[in-house]
């Protein structure tokens, strides 16, 4: 189907499913219950979900595959995000030029960054990405204002040319009069669904970068750079050039991080500098460890994963975790809630810290290992049991 | 000429920083063969010490003065602290006064402790893995470690002074003879560089004239080896481990009347330590010291308003272009030696 | 004119003379053993052959065209493979997905960007895949781990893997060493096979003589970085100079 095998077709089925059923799937509690804070089917963050998951896809193509461990990857997102917004600037607000630029420029940033790491492996390549990454961020915020609007950002003014904008223009992000910030409403009983442009807009863009993602994993272009990240002596005695391929690899996964910013300055026509730090080449790479580097669905869980829980964990504060554990005697109601406290809320970076730790030392395919553990463990018990659920979602590499 | 002296000056405080942590990354890289991205967090750790015990020093309760009033008439609330109480005001404050000098005394176990404890407890299983793996394992740990003294310290920088001695600034211009004000120089960025000098000699000599050391040295030239002549060499490894962590700390506790600490300066410094490591050659130590000092001079040569209205922006590029430029020419870097980590 | 030509090479790392006034002609189709002791220059030799070092003297010739400065991959291009003392495979992928990386690289050349086919309906490199592997007797552990399989049959794999680019010069780095007797047998037998039914120059470079002898038409003794003499496998038992320098009593 698709051009893909059975096992593959069915993930990216799944996929599709959790894509498009977002907005009902994440919104399991009705509105005004006491769980309503832990829906996380407000369109802001699907979009962030969606978004993040398709940068992370684009650098597990790269980390994933090729083994090079890219810490720069941050910048392509930055230049994506400028490149819609001078699209905004100078045509209208229609977001189709500009996420074509954004690709266009990403991809000939990355040729250019790449040419160059590439030249070293290991750490080499890691602190050169890093360098450039770096580079990128200091001159956006202080040499390259003019085009970067510096610390203010860059942003659409009404003096701007925007030469095809008309009268019926709309004056928001949009794809051909389609405006990203408009939403639909499902009210059901108690439950209250968003159904919004933007979200769908970003989830089409998600099924079509997975499909392509799996593509790559499954072609012979994918096998060489499997290859490389197994033996690049064998892989150079075998007549093949190992270059040529790690850098296709890397303009690929820039390409993605580049549509990945540009989908974020479409969402929300803004683009600052800060979205080049390294915290942020950091973020990604947190992301596809923490879901399964190398596999095809971890990256998304990744991103997945750590999305909700930064806005569902950092939401929950001291009186909501008393009222968890009102049932415990007062006196350990105190103490657990004390012993809790430093890891929720804005803490959440430390759990999210020590749960990376974790997985990279007992888990290092990931969530997607994890995943494939548990359903081993069900497997061996009730042997008459079918694995049809928890196969379709932990497909590794190979 | 006198602008050019002053830009040395200028570059030392911050290169003596790049080159104790650089310093300390390389004896774990050379002996441990570990991609430490968590060194800076320890520079960090060293910052809050000097906080910390500033803080503990300036433990104080609270009278009522009845000789005092606030601006309502009502008997002012005086803060005293312990130390004073104790020990008169003169010799009380004068401890308080030296609380960032003192705190490496503080400073030198906390930081043994936790170098001991992050090798045994976590970096130890890493040896045999992939230089990547450990990246991104410290890189977790780095994380979690800004995390928590985020979490005791808070999100703002806190202003830890220097003792009221080094708090002016020296007329090095006059000493030079140049006109007076030519050359302000503070005299803490003068304590600092002499106290990295001092460090940087004392590991050095450490390294050069203990058993110890060359034990160390040899294990950095040849582990296996080593390993084979029946010396326990892991056990020196976690002492080799502390004592880098140690001298991070300890550059970071003088660091902290330069910067206030925040609980993110340890990722600003390892950036920008990994470049003066690689820069350094990988594994060579006076590579790293070199190459600190090198970049924190041209950091500050490049911020001269001459410089950036030639080539503007210059000032925020200027590392990071000498990495890429060093990595693609001379991939050892200065005095690295061949092969060390590629692949 | 042999097939591989190997004029005046010298080499030098510091003070040490590696290699000196190495001439060595390799008839096409045949089998040629390079032996001698340690530190003779073995390993040097083979080196320059593959394109990782450049001599300081000298000029090595593949079918008339010099392969000094060329890259590795573009050496391998030219029909020369390479199979290491430890064997070089790709630990992490399976066997039949080892097996299509050369069988791609012989179709497509050092580079070509197809991303979106899928690698298993490329029938043409299956197949090839296959038969390679059946050849060398693997076709049962088409699905193993690379990394998972026995050093004999890592050997094994890493040899079909060159056999795939059908090259025309094959060079072995001590095949057997770290084996034991049984794989060692094995890997005799199957480069016996290959000789006997393919049209091929295999240079092996070789310390146990049992392989040597089993296996060479032709054998060069090298001694600090010279050919001390080339013969026949029977001369070279009886030469008395090569029982001096090299074979001792070990031969006797």
């Amino acid at each position: 189907m698709l051009g893909l095998n059975r096992k593959d077709f069915l993930l990216f089925l799944v996929v599709t499913f959790l894509a498009l059923f977002a907005p009902i799937l994440l919104n399991p509690f009705p509105v005004g219950s006491a769980m309503a804070q832990f829906n996380a089917g407000y369109p802001d963050l699907m979009q962030r979900f969606v978004i993040f998951g398709i940068f992370a896809i684009g650098f597990n193509i790269l980390f994933g595959l090729t083994g090079y461990l890219s810490f720069g990857h941050a910048a392509f997102l930055g230049v994506g995000s400028y490149s819609v917004v001078w699209m905004y600037k100078l045509l209208d607000y229609n977001i189709l030029p500009g996420l074509f630029l954004a690709i266009v420029v990403s991809a000939v940033f990355a040729l250019l960054i790449g040419f160059i790491s590439l030249r070293r492996s290991g750490i080499y390549f890691s602190i050169l990405t890093l360098a450039f990454a770096q580079m990128s961020f200091s001159l956006a915020y202080s040499v390259l204002t003019p085009i970067t609007n510096g610390e203010t950002g860059l942003q659409v003014y009404t003096s701007d040319p925007q030469i095809l904008m008309s009268g019926f223009s709309p004056s928001s992000p949009h794809l051909f009069g389609l405006v990203m910030n408009d939403s639909s409403y499902l009210k059901f009983g108690g439950w209250e669904f968003t159904f919004n442009n933007g979200y769908y807009l970003c989830a089409v863009v998600l099924m079509v970068a997975f499909y392509l993602s799996i593509r790559i994993f499954r072609s012979p272009f994918g096998l060489m750079l499997r290859a490389v990240k197994s033996n690049q002596t064998r892989l150079n005695y075998t007549g093949l050039n190992p270059r040529p391929y790690t850098l296709a690899a890397f303009v690929i996964s820039g390409m993605y991080a580049g549509l990945a910013g540009g989908l974020m300055a479409a969402m929300d026509p803004l683009a600052g500098a800060e979205r080049m730090q390294w915290t942020a080449s950091g973020e990604v790479v947190l992301m596809t460890i923490l879901g399964g580097a190398g596999t095809l669905i971890g990256p998304i869980l990744g991103a997945g994963f750590i999305k909700y829980f930064e806005n569902i964990f950092s939401k929950i504060n001291d009186s909501i975790l008393h009222s968890w554990f009102a049932f415990l005697p007062d006196g350990l109601e105190d103490a657990v809630v004390f012993i809790i406290h430093p890891f929720i809320g804005k803490g959440w970076h430390l759990t999210l810290g020590i749960l990376f730790v974790l997985v990279v030392v007992f888990l290092p395919g990931g969530l997607v290992e994890g995943g494939q553990r548990i359903a081993r463990l069900f497997r061996r018990k009730p042997a008459d049991k079918t694995d049809n659920d928890t196969s379709a979602k932990t497909d590794p590499a190979e | 000429m006198d602008a050019i002296i002053l830009q040395i000056l200028n570059g030392l405080d911050k290169g003596s920083a790049y080159a104790l942590i650089a310093l300390g990354l390389t004896l774990i890289f050379g002996t441990l063969g570990v991609v430490n991205f968590a060194h800076g967090a320890l520079f960090m750790i060293g910052a809050f010490c000097a906080v910390t015990l500033s803080r503990i020093l300036n433990f104080s309760f609270e009278t009522i003065d009845p000789g005092k009033t606030d601006f309502l008439g009502n008997p002012a609330t005086v803060e005293t602290a312990y130390l004073e109480h104790w020990f008169g005001p003169e010799v009380g404050g004068a401890i308080i006064d030296w609380s960032v000098p003192l705190a490496i005394l503080f400073s030198i176990p906390v930081m043994l402790v936790v170098g001991f404890v992050m090798e045994r407890g976590l970096i130890k299983h890493f040896y045999k893995r992939e230089h990547a793996d450990q990246i991104l394992v410290t890189f977790g740990l780095a994380i979690v470690l800004q995390e928590i003294i985020k979490y005791f310290y808070g999100a703002n920088p806190i202003p830890t002074p220097a003792p009221d001695a080094f708090r002016g600034s020296l007329d090095f211009g006059v000493l030079l003879g140049f006109d007076p004000n030519a050359i302000i120089y503070p005299y803490w960025r003068l304590v600092y560089f002499l106290f990295a000098a001092v460090i940087i000699g004392a590991v050095f000599a450490f390294l050069r004239f203990t058993t110890f050391g060359m034990v160390v040295r040899a294990g950095m030239a040849d582990r296996e080896t080593v390993g084979l002549l029946g010396i326990n060499i892991d056990k020196r490894f976690t002492i080799m481990f502390g004592i880098a962590a140690a001298v991070a700390g300890m550059a970071g506790v003088m660091y902290a009347p330069i910067n206030s600490p925040n609980y993110h300066m340890g990722m600003d410094f390892l950036v920008l330590s990994f470049v003066v490591v690689v820069v350094g050659g990988m594994g060579s130590l006076p590579g790293a010291v070199l190459a600190g000092f090198l970049l924190g001079i041209l950091e500050s040569f490049a911020s001269m308003n001459e410089v950036k209205s030639i080539l503007p922006g210059i000032d925020q590029i200027i590392i990071y272009l000498v990495a890429i430029i060093i990595l693609l020419t001379r991939p050892r870097g200065l005095m690295g030696r061949k092969g060390v980590m590629e692949g | 004119m042999g097939i591989l030509e190997v004029k005046d090479v010298g080499k030098r790392f510091g003070g040490l003379q590696a290699l000196g006034d190495v001439n060595l002609s390799v008839a096409e189709n045949s089998c040629h053993a390079i032996i001698g002791p340690n530190g003779a220059g073995k390993s040097t030799l083979l080196n320059v052959l593959v394109g990782k070092l450049t001599p300081d003297t000298g000029s090595v010739m593949f079918d008339g065209q010099s392969v000094l400065g060329l890259s590795a991959h573009k050496i391998n291009q030219m029909g020369i493979s390479r199979v290491f003392q430890t064997p070089e495979i790709f630990g992490a992928l399976s066997v039949l997905e080892n097996m299509m990386i050369p069988c791609f690289a012989k179709r497509d050349g050092s580079f070509r960007m197809h991303a979106i086919e899928n690698m298993m309906r490329e029938k043409d490199i299956v197949d090839w895949a296959d038969r390679i592997l059946a050849d060398v007797n693997m076709a049962d552990k088409r699905h193993m781990h690379a990394a998972s399989m026995s050093r004999g049959d890592k050997r094994r794999l890493e040899i079909a893997m060159c056999l795939a680019q059908e090259p025309r010069l094959l060079l072995l780095d001590e095949p057997t060493a770290g084996m034991a007797r049984a794989d060692t047998n094995n890997t005799i037998d199957l480069l016996k096979q290959i000789k006997s039914e393919r049209d091929i120059t295999i240079v092996i470079i070789e310390h146990d003589m049992h392989v040597v002898f089993s296996l060479a038409e032709r054998i060069t003794v090298l001694a600090q970085g010279s050919p001390l003499v080339e013969d026949t496998p029977e001369n070279i038992k009886g030469h008395p100079k090569v029982r001096e320098a090299y074979l001792g009593e070990a031969a006797a």
